[in-house]
């Protein structure tokens, strides 16, 4: 019976009622662990249990190997303290690395901002041919990282691609292959400042992910209802005024979202730049995740490639645990 | 009213440009894909070709064909499955809510973030030992487990929607927890499997990490085959194009035909409900 009850309803819109709402104590029944309850666990174990070993329990299991002596084919799980942990920040590349993940992580997350809240404001002003528009700056988001990589080797080559349009303006970019780094000072052992190469990486990143920003803020436009923008203009402000002190604040949680969800994706990229760079020459577009694949998996320093990847985690962790202890506070 | 139009003439204005650039990789890759071979040359990347010629797209099928049936044997199982246990544990996290239940959703929600190379030396070791070390099977259980959090966050929003005063009816009609799920959580998630399956199916085929250090060379996925191709210094970039595109060709047609899901899993999985 509650099973036709069901068929009838409309799919997409759950929360049109049975028309029987037999409920007839509003009151929900107290807890009581019921049989039913413990189905519910068991429901759930599994992939409890799978997620504490196949999450935590590996991560701790890298954390342990990124303690030991294993640079080599052999395992070795003799103790090394933080030896490998030293080496790496005495590293010329990691150090480089470091450098170039925070300007990539900036540089991107920010093109992804203003691009995807700039479309998103042109696209939500009632034009025709809006889900054309959409569909275009929305359809990199489907593929992947390794063709994204593929394609823009060749667009950002020196030789060719828009370099051949900039021609006529008569620059040359280098893109990927520039060793410049700007603003630079000595750091370490490296020069701190903006690897030119990486901005050649970022435009590609920024291609593929600005769908992502650009979806969320529409959803996020779509929701501001039409009477607020209303009132503001019956009480004089002007359109730049509305979007400033009305809008933008209503859209800073999504902000906050894509912002973390940016974060953690350029923290850990790796796909994007082994495809369409590689290292760089004076690792200038060189990543933590591209120094962890190739030193664990090509060259066998596990030790090393574990601590980088335990740093990386930790970077992470930054951005990820507070977001979501606080989605979890206003959700309770 | 003519300062208006002037303003709707610089918003379509700029919308046009920033579409015309978004889509120039895919003028480059259409153009350079159908040249015919002596055609092929750097300094006429943008040209259009004289006739149309298939031939870079032969070349790549060949070597990317057993890859992409690699591919398809990948994603197809790890999907369903992965979905599956998603929304058993959706359906637990948000009507079976018990003591500790938020908690173990927000355990199970951060392994959707971590970096997976923090995993992926025990990881191998694990495949070693139970023999599914560059196999498909290994890499359908890789993406199954670490496609849980993301699975069970759009189930567990997705069901949220759902009133549980239809759960509370049923349980009166004496249904018990399989029943309900069975015969009301099932048949009202469709739109929601179709969301998450779409999600797991992009993500799955386009992942690369997994693949490439799980993996080596019969049975890897597309996405390594190409990446290989691009990396190789006799294989010409006309053919890297071609192959870019009959790599992409799966998850561009679902967004083509089912775009709106796919956004839709795209909102989704951004752990606000």
């Amino acid at each position: 019976m509650a099973e036709q009850a069901v068929d009838r309803q409309e799919q997409e819109y759950p929360e049109s009622r049975p028309q029987q709402p037999a409920a007839q104590k509003e009151k929900k029944p107290k807890k009581k662990i019921s049989g039913d309850q413990w189905v519910a666990v068991g429901f759930l174990a599994p992939s409890f249990i799978l997620v504490l070993i196949f999450v935590y329990g590996f991560i701790g299991w890298t954390g342990w190997v990124s303690v030991s002596n294993w640079n080599t084919l052999v395992p070795d799980f003799s103790f090394a303290g933080l030896k490998n942990y030293i080496y790496l920040f005495n590293d010329y590349r990691f150090q480089a690395d470091l450098r170039n993940t925070v300007f990539f992580t900036i540089l991107f997350i920010g093109l992804v901002i203003v691009m995807g809240l700039g479309l998103s404001i042109l696209i939500d002003q009632k034009l025709r041919g809006e889900s054309l528009f959409r569909n275009i700056f929305l359809f990199p988001m489907a593929l992947s990282f390794v063709v994204t990589g593929v394609v823009w080797q060749w667009l950002l080559n020196p030789s060719t691609g828009y370099n051949q349009f900039l021609a006529l303006f008569g620059i040359q970019p280098k893109w990927y292959t520039d060793t410049n780094i700007l603003a630079g000072f000595e750091w370490g052992s490296i020069e701190f400042g903006l690897p030119v190469a990486i901005i050649a990486v970022v435009i590609a990143a920024v291609w593929q992910m600005t769908g992502f920003s650009l979806a969320m803020y529409l959803a996020g436009l779509r929701g501001i209802p039409d009477e607020l923008r209303e009132a503001a203009r019956m009480d004089g402000a002007s359109e730049f005024q509305i979007y400033k002190k009305v809008i933008l604040p209503m859209l800073m949680p999504i902000t906050v979202s894509v912002i973390i969800i940016m974060a953690h994706i350029s923290l850990k990229i790796f796909d994007l730049i082994y495809a369409m760079t590689g290292s760089g020459a004076n690792f200038v577009t060189d990543v933590p995740g591209v120094y962890m694949f190739e030193t664990t998996f090509r060259g066998n320093y596990y030790a090393n490639g574990a601590a980088i990847a335990i740093i990386m985690l930790l970077l992470v962790a930054v951005f990820i645990v507070p977001y979501l202890l606080a989605n979890r506070r206003s959700d309770g | 009213m003519a300062t208006f139009n002037v303003w709707k003439t610089i918003k379509y204005l700029i919308l046009i440009v920033m579409a015309v650039l978004f889509l120039t990789p895919v003028y480059v890759i259409l153009v350079t894909s159908l040249k015919p071979l002596d055609e092929v040359s750097l300094a006429n990347m943008w040209a259009l070709p004289s006739a149309i010629d298939f031939s870079s797209y032969s070349h790549a099928f060949s070597e990317l064909a057993p890859n992409f049936m690699n591919s398809v044997y990948l994603v197809i199982p790890a999907t369903l499955l992965s979905a599956l246990l998603g929304a058993m544990n959706g359906y637990v996290l948000s009507k079976w809510k018990f003591k500790g239940s938020e908690l173990i959703f927000t355990v199970i929600l951060f392994g959707m973030f971590i970096p997976y190379q923090s995993i992926l030396i025990p990881l191998i070791q694990f495949l070693r030992n139970i023999e599914l070390y560059n196999s498909i099977a290994g890499l359908v259980l890789t993406h199954v487990v670490y496609g849980l959090p993301i699975t069970t966050l759009m189930f567990r929003n997705f069901y949220a929607n759902i009133p549980d005063t239809m759960l509370e009816a049923a349980k009166i009609d004496g249904a018990n927890f399989l029943g309900i799920f069975r015969h009301i959580i099932i048949p009202l998630s469709i739109t929601g499997f179709v969301v998450v399956a779409i999600w797991q199916f992009t993500n799955i085929w386009n992942e690369f990490l997994f693949a490439v250090t799980i993996t080596n060379s019969d049975s890897q996925p597309v996405m390594v085959a190409l990446q290989n191709l691009s990396g190789s210094q006799i294989v010409q970039w006309n053919v890297q194009m071609a192959g870019a595109l009959l790599a992409a060709l799966p998850t561009l047609l679902v967004y083509i035909l089912l775009g709106k899901y796919f956004v839709r899993g795209l909102l989704a999985g951004s752990v606000k409900g």
